[in-house]
């Protein structure tokens, strides 16, 4: 048994060396062992995103780890089957090539996958078809959002704004015809000439504007409009209190997700691991961190902080940005997983914020606004399916979250 | 169907039609109630716009900077605790000689909650309100937080060094080490006891209980030849009969005995039989509550009443008789006759300690051939196996100066045994005493060292509670102190330095893994039983024949000790459902738990029967009554008089487990200390004393804070409907009331004549029915809803105040056939009473009479049926409470968390306590009402979970905290639109379709029933008539 073994290790090793020599005239046919077909592209992209592959590697340019276009020219095959779920183990065994990436890439180490050969090959699929038909706008490659966030209220803003206008100029006409008729009159009256005394002194008046200011009807209408102004900014600004909209608080880390989410297109969900599984998103705890901090940038002093905290077993105490009062129950699983709603619906752009803000102003209205409008993602999930069938026996509009309750108090509240 | 023409009554003063009473009742309050506690003086206007005026200024200011708030997560975030997603560990509650296997949840790795282990072939997945409580106990801010000499901190090494020196130095002089410790179920603490006895030959160990079963294992020895308890199976019988054995509150394993009871009480029409159960007591008990028929009998007639039934059996089977048994009691032939007939299926359980009245009862189920049906002598139960007589003699060998070490291992003798007061004036006489408590309690702080001990909750343990059924305990959070697990201290002082949970790994390694040929890997047998929390290897059968020749002796044994029947005042001591023996005395959930029968909280008391307290001239009104000196033999104590219906003529009743001095802030001077009248009858200690007690007024008011009269429903009907099983044979809508309304000539169902539209219930409607005839009153529910719901504990001086907050109440209903007209009367009526239990909590009304006075509408109706109570819009008006007809809703008349004045509040009053909080409700504020939401959180999640998995919920999947808590699966909680769910088919709910839509859902269920049906409020709550398994509606007094 352990002699087969033995012989089974030097071929393999032999065929290896075969390869590595030979590896100029196999390129094409390795290349062209690895499909184009469209579905198994499809199948490798999902999984490309599923596994994350994305977190350490690009398919052009370096990352954490190599870039990943023309592997498929550069290796054998079974080589890379056996590298993705185990390298270390080759490397174990003195895998010549294998120990070359070690030494290039070390202390990164390829995370071991439990993947089949056949998914492993579609991966490959769709690398080969990103690098040979090269996408002409970056955003169309990472997928980006299916669907925007819920569009504005029932009626558009413009319209509001050209019927005030139309009021105004309304007004205005009829301020000038009341003006007309005012001088005709004076005019016909003047003209007149047995008139009372009560009549001329209309007639006659002159008008003062210290009087006209002095009136107690304008006094009144201007004390009137000051404590309205007054009372509604100061309504507005007591709405406005706990609302933290723009908050961005300088954090202990300088951490920047335009670099690690929009730069390197590392999936929010890699370190917010909650997102998709409870209420909570999660912050990152400094071992994810490590996973490719151990070994990138580790000279810098924002990383520097990282190690330290490692050393000292005292966690990192980031400033909470987004805090919801403890009355509201918030649960991210409902609408990420359930609901398929785009991280940036609610955080924004995060991928373009150097130092992350409060986007959305978390206030109960906007919760609100927001079930009202959007309708539901019941695609495939079989919650929903005999409330979908309900809600379109009586309904022409799509079902959205208001109509199966989703404005209820103690959907959020308890 | 025939009009229920019984009288129910909550208290005596409701019975008696007490003029204050009905005054009080009137409104929801008794008095004007103080809200203002500090001066006292009276708030102007003025006071109220300077308040008014600051409060603004300062809301505002103090808005302009919002505080900064941290995010901190985990430094290496354990793989399997993810934030906010809360995980589920296999565990076993052991407190003392109890263990029950639980599943407890953590949040964040903080336990927040216990429920039952459904994998349990004991418990069933049941709990009771102590397992439910252990979680508060956990966060208790009095246990110590580290090892202690002579009351000063020391580190551990230091303990084990002088602790081991000192036993090397006893062992060396050949003086004598004992171990005392309640019954220890774990067979791997045994083992690493027996490895110190083995170190120290000299050492030995001596195990009590506080409430002791010792006379049961005395008499099996006796009847059988071996000493154990066997194990009860009540589902099997068709009669039972209970002599003074609360089984369904605190005797042996009530869990266990309630869901087996439970099935035997599940009827509908298709299975219309039951069990009978009679119950001969003196103390009116949670079982004897349940009893179909309850005789009241004095303690010093329980051997006499044993040996009259046995007599009666060995007639009919052919045996001989035995001596004595000259007793009359109502019912005693009728059950006699009933337990023969149903031979084989039947039993007899009696809670005496007396080993010769335990011997005569085991004639009885031999004779009866209970033994392998009913009764399981070949799978002994393992809790309460007490030594008695050891105990004794330790404290005679103490006094004497012959013990020189002394260890005492998780118990308080000091406090709880029957030689409380030998062993303290004993203990110093010890040159080395050691102490495993948890806190400075009355033993540990009168011994050298303290070596506090893991709560079960932070230690890894198992626990044989039945042969062969092993259920082991997991830690769900690491030990929050410096304490060390006490088989560990053992080990260590043997000199074994290992971890204990290597240790106990080894022992499963040899013991159990080798027992079983399933599974091959250790750790795959580990991990399963691990995740399941119990192993069951099963029992071999054994041949116990019944020694007759025992009988005999027993017989002449109860001649001698029981001939003081008849003559004086006897009392009978027993254990309250909540705080049982006391252990748990320091847990505020436990101590505001009402008592299911007294309805008393924070206090025990004499009970005392009515005719007693026209005696003593006693009236007791709300809870108003007075100081009572009680005389047992030669000591005498001052103890508040509760006039208790149903208390035997001639016999007084007294809780133990009060009177702690040194338990902690909630429990100190609670009640009176009740153990030192623990007495020795043959052998064994008694809880019965049956001479030389008086009872005397001392005219010194007192009031007991007790919540049954604070909901009344205005001498409404409807709300008990109840009948007996030969109606309910004839007739399925037996006891049924229908009310009609009356209108332009006809009389309608309330539902017809209604100004409601209804409600469509597309998604969900969540519903709940309640089994009237297997709730016990057991009250677990009660503290699970506390533990689920972050109900806060109020105090007794709030609940005089009728401010208790539990969201849902067990109410309890005397009742009888006769009218209480004069006082005459009314001791007849208050003899011995029928009791109904009826849990009580919002009806969740589909015309909510408190959703349309709500001015700001902070209760609102959720299209899955619900009544939601949004607190942070609530106002205060409490229109709502007024306008609820069930008398559900709970309002916050103070702030109840981070305040002082409710420091026995320990739940939301300092940052160890609040750790029991469940993160997903709300601590309520200052100035909102509250009621049952249903468990609108858990519902969320179970729905939420499902959409996750794209599908709908499983039936059963979603339970509210109470449903899942009850033990005699009472309580059944689900979706009304799913046909297939537990709840539709036990309300035999029809769909009414047009089409394919489903127009009306029609409940065809003859028992279920809306409280205060005329009403037309329409609830999801459904109730199940009561019935009893009696001959004839009425009761015999």
């Amino acid at each position: 048994m352990v002699a087969r073994k033995t012989i089974v290790r030097y071929a393999t090793a032999c065929l290896l060396v075969c390869c590595f020599v030979f590896s100029g005239q196999q390129s094409f046919a390795q290349r062209d062992a690895v499909p184009t077909d469209e579905a198994i592209i499809a199948e490798g992209e999902k999984l490309f995103n599923e596994y994350q592959c994305n977190s350490c590697h690009n398919v052009v340019g370096k990352k954490v780890g190599p870039a990943l276009a023309g592997v498929y020219d550069r290796r054998d095959l079974d080589w890379i089957y056996s590298w993705v779920k185990n390298s270390q183990a080759m490397i174990a065994a003195g895998d010549p090539q294998a120990t070359a990436l070690w030494n290039e890439y070390k202390p990164s180490a390829m995370t071991p996958y439990d993947l089949e050969n056949d998914q492993i090959l579609a991966i490959m699929a769709y690398v080969r078809n990103v690098e040979e038909n090269p996408p002409a706008d970056k955003n169309t490659v990472t997928g980006g959002g299916e669907e925007g966030p819920a569009g504005g209220s029932g009626v558009p803003e413009s319209y509001l704004n050209i019927i005030v206008a139309a009021l105004i100029v309304v007004l205005v006409l009829i301020l000038i015809v009341l003006a007309i008729i005012i001088g005709v009159l004076k005019k016909y009256l003047q003209d007149k000439e047995n008139i009372s005394e009560e009549d001329k002194e209309i007639v006659n008046e002159k008008f003062s504007l210290v009087a006209f200011v002095k009136s107690p009807t304008v006094i009144g209408i201007v004390t009137f409009l000051v404590i309205a102004l007054a009372a509604k900014n100061v309504i507005d600004g007591l709405y406005t209190i706990g609302v933290q909209q723009g908050y961005a608080p300088k954090q202990p880390i300088a951490f920047s997700h335009k670099l690690h989410a929009g730069e390197y297109e590392i999936a929010c969900q890699y370190c917010h691991t909650g997102v998709e599984i409870g209420k909570s998103a999660n912050i990152p705890s400094v071992n994810i961190c490590m996973n490719c901090h151990s070994s990138i940038k580790t000279d810098s002093p924002e990383i520097q902080k990282l190690y330290a905290a490692q050393e000292s077993g005292e966690p990192i105490e980031w400033v909470r940005i987004h805090n919801l009062p403890d009355l509201a129950y918030f649960n991210h699983s409902q609408h990420v997983k359930v609901g398929g709603v785009e991280c940036q619906t609610c955080h924004g752009e995060i991928q373009e914020m150097e130092v992350v803000k409060q986007h959305a102003p978390l206030t109960m209205g906007w919760c609100i606004d927001c079930h009202r409008n959007t309708s539901l993602n019941t695609q495939g999930n079989g919650y929903y399916d005999r409330l979908v069938e309900l809600h379109n026996q009586n309904s022409a509009t799509p079902m959205n979250v208001a109509d199966i309750g989703g404005l209820e108090c103690a959907k959020c509240h308890y | 169907m025939k009009e229920n023409q019984k009288t129910y009554w909550k208290g005596i003063e409701q019975l008696t039609n007490d003029a204050e009473f009905v005054k009080k009742n009137e409104s929801e309050f008794p008095e004007y109630l103080p809200i203002s506690e500090q001066g006292g003086e009276t708030n102007n206007r003025r006071d109220f716009l300077k308040l008014m005026g600051f409060g603004v200024a300062a809301a505002t200011l103090a808005a302009c900077e919002a505080p900064v708030r941290k995010a901190i997560p985990y430094l290496n975030k354990p793989v399997d605790v993810d934030p906010s997603v809360p995980n589920y560990y296999a565990s076993t509650y052991v407190n003392g000689g109890d263990a029950v296997s639980v599943v407890v949840k953590t949040r964040e790795g903080r336990p927040i909650k216990v429920e039952g282990n459904k994998y349990s072939t004991i418990t069933k997945g049941g709990t009771n309100a102590q397992v439910e409580a252990s979680v508060l106990s956990l966060y208790d801010k009095e246990r110590l937080t580290n090892p202690l000499k002579e009351g000063a901190e020391i580190d551990w090494e230091t303990l084990d060094r002088e602790v081991t020196a000192k036993l090397a130095d006893i062992a060396a002089k050949g003086g004598q080490i004992r171990i005392v410790s309640n019954t220890v179920l774990s067979p791997t603490t045994k083992k690493a006891v027996a490895e110190f006895v083995a170190k120290y030959p000299t050492a030995q160990h001596v195990s009590y209980d506080p409430v002791s079963a010792y006379g049961i294992t005395e008499g099996n020895k006796r009847s059988f030849g071996e000493a154990m308890i066997p194990s009860y199976d009540f589902s099997k019988a068709k009669t039972i009969v209970s002599v003074g054995a609360d089984f369904l509150g605190t005797w042996i394993s009530p869990i266990e005995f309630s869901k087996q009871y439970a099935q035997t009480r599940k009827i509908n029409e298709h299975h219309r039989e039951m069990s009978r159960h009679y119950q001969f007591e003196s103390n009116l008990s949670l079982t004897g509550a349940n009893a179909d028929y309850r005789t009241p009998i004095k303690p010093s007639q329980v051997g006499p009443l044993v040996a009259a039934m046995y007599n009666a059996i060995a007639a009919k089977a052919g045996q001989p008789k035995v001596s004595g048994g000259s007793v009359s009691a109502d019912h005693l032939n009728a059950a006699a006759n009933e337990l023969w007939a149903n031979r084989g299926q039947s039993l007899l359980v009696c809670g005496s300690n007396d080993p010769a009245v335990q011997v005569l009862v085991n004639g009885i189920n031999s004779m009866l051939g209970n033994y392998g049906t009913t009764i399981n002598a070949n799978a002994p139960v393992h809790y309460r196996q007490g030594d008695d007589m050891a105990m004794a003699n330790l404290a005679k060998d103490l006094n004497a100066g012959r013990i020189a070490g002394l260890i005492f291992f998780n118990c308080n003798p000091l406090y709880n045994s029957a030689e409380a007061s030998a062993l303290a004036a004993g203990v110093a006489k010890a040159t080395l005493t050691v102490s495993t408590s948890d806190r400075l309690d009355e033993t540990a702080s009168a011994v050298q060292y303290v070596a506090p001990d893991h709560h079960y909750l932070e230690q890894w343990n198992d626990a044989e509670l039945r042969s062969g059924y092993i259920s082991l305990t997991q830690p769900t959070i690491s030990p929050l102190f410096k304490t060390r697990q006490a088989p560990e201290s053992f080990l260590k002082w043997a000199g074994q330095d290992v971890e204990y949970y290597t240790y106990l790994q080894n022992n499963w390694r040899e013991t159990y893994f080798a027992k079983q040929s399933d599974i091959s890997n250790f750790q795959m047998f580990w991990d399963k039983a691990l995740y399941d929390g119990v192993v069951d290897f099963g029992t071999t059968a054994k041949n116990l024949n019944y020694d007759f020749a025992a009988a005999a002796t027993a017989a002449t044994s109860i001649g001698q000790n029981y001939k003081s029947a008849g003559s004086g005042l006897e009392l009978a001591l027993y254990e309250k459902i909540g705080i049982g023996d006391g252990s748990l005395a320091n847990n505020p959930w436990l101590q505001e738990m009402p008592d299911p029968v007294t309805k008393a909280t924070w206090d025990n008391y004499l009970t005392i029967s009515i005719a007693q307290a026209n005696e003593l001239g006693i009236e007791m009104k709300e809870g108003e009554t007075q100081l009572v000196s009680l005389t047992v033999g030669g000591s005498t104590i001052e103890v508040p008089a509760l006039v208790q219906p149903g208390q035997a003529e001639g016999t007084v009743g007294l809780a133990i487990g009060y009177g702690r001095t040194k338990a902690g802030r909630v429990a100190n001077g609670v009640g009176v200390n009740a153990y030192p009248f623990i007495t020795k009858l043959n052998g064994a200690n008694t809880m019965d004393v049956l001479a030389g007690v008086s009872v005397a007024a001392t005219g010194k008011p007192y009031r007991i804070a007790q919540t049954q009269t604070h909901q009344t429903y205005m001498g409404r009907e409807n709300v008990i409907q109840e009948s007996v099983l030969t109606e309910y044979k004839k007739d399925t809508k037996a006891g049924r009331v229908y009310p009609k309304i009356y209108k332009d000539g006809k009389y309608y169902k309330p539902s017809k004549i209604t100004l409601w539209s209804g409600h469509e219930y597309n998604n969900h409607h969540w519903g709940m029915t309640i089994d009237m005839n297997s709730c016990t009153g057991c009250s677990a529910c009660t503290v699970a809803c506390q533990a689920e719901n972050n109900i806060p504990v109020v105090g007794k001086e709030e609940v005089l105040n009728r401010r208790e907050m539990a969201w849902i109440r067990i109410d309890r209903y005397y009742s009888a056939a006769n009218p209480a007209g004069n006082k005459k009367e009314l001791e007849q009526a208050a003899a011995n009473p029928e009791v109904t239990f009826q849990p009580m909590m919002c009806q969740h009304c589909n015309n909510a009479p408190c959703e349309t006075v709500c001015p700001v509408a902070a209760t609102t109706h959720s299209t899955e049926g619900l009544n939601q109570m949004t607190y942070n819009r609530c106002i205060g008006t409490r229109y709502c409470a007024n306008n609820c007809p069930y008398k559900v809703r709970r309002f916050n008349w103070f702030k109840y968390h981070d305040n002082t004045q409710f420091d026995k509040n320990s739940s939301m009053n300092n940052d160890l306590g609040k750790m029991v909080l469940n993160p997903d409700v709300t601590v309520r504020a200052r100035g909102v009402m509250e009621k049952c939401s249903m468990c609108v959180q858990r519902i969320q999640a179970g729905k939420l979970a499902a959409k996750r998995e794209g599908r709908r919920p499983v039936d059963g999947e979603i339970n509210t905290a109470c449903a899942s808590a009850c033990p005699s699966d009472a309580i059944t909680f689900g979706d009304l639109n799913d046909p297939n769910s537990k709840i539709s088919q036990l309300l035999q709910i029809e769909e009414k379709k047009e089409g394919e839509k489903v127009t009306e859902r029609v409940v065809n269920e003859d028992r279920a029933y809306h409280v205060l049906e005329e009403l037309n409020v329409n609830p999801n709550v459904w109730y199940m008539t009561k019935i009893r398994n009696k001959d004839k509606e009425t009761t015999e007094a």
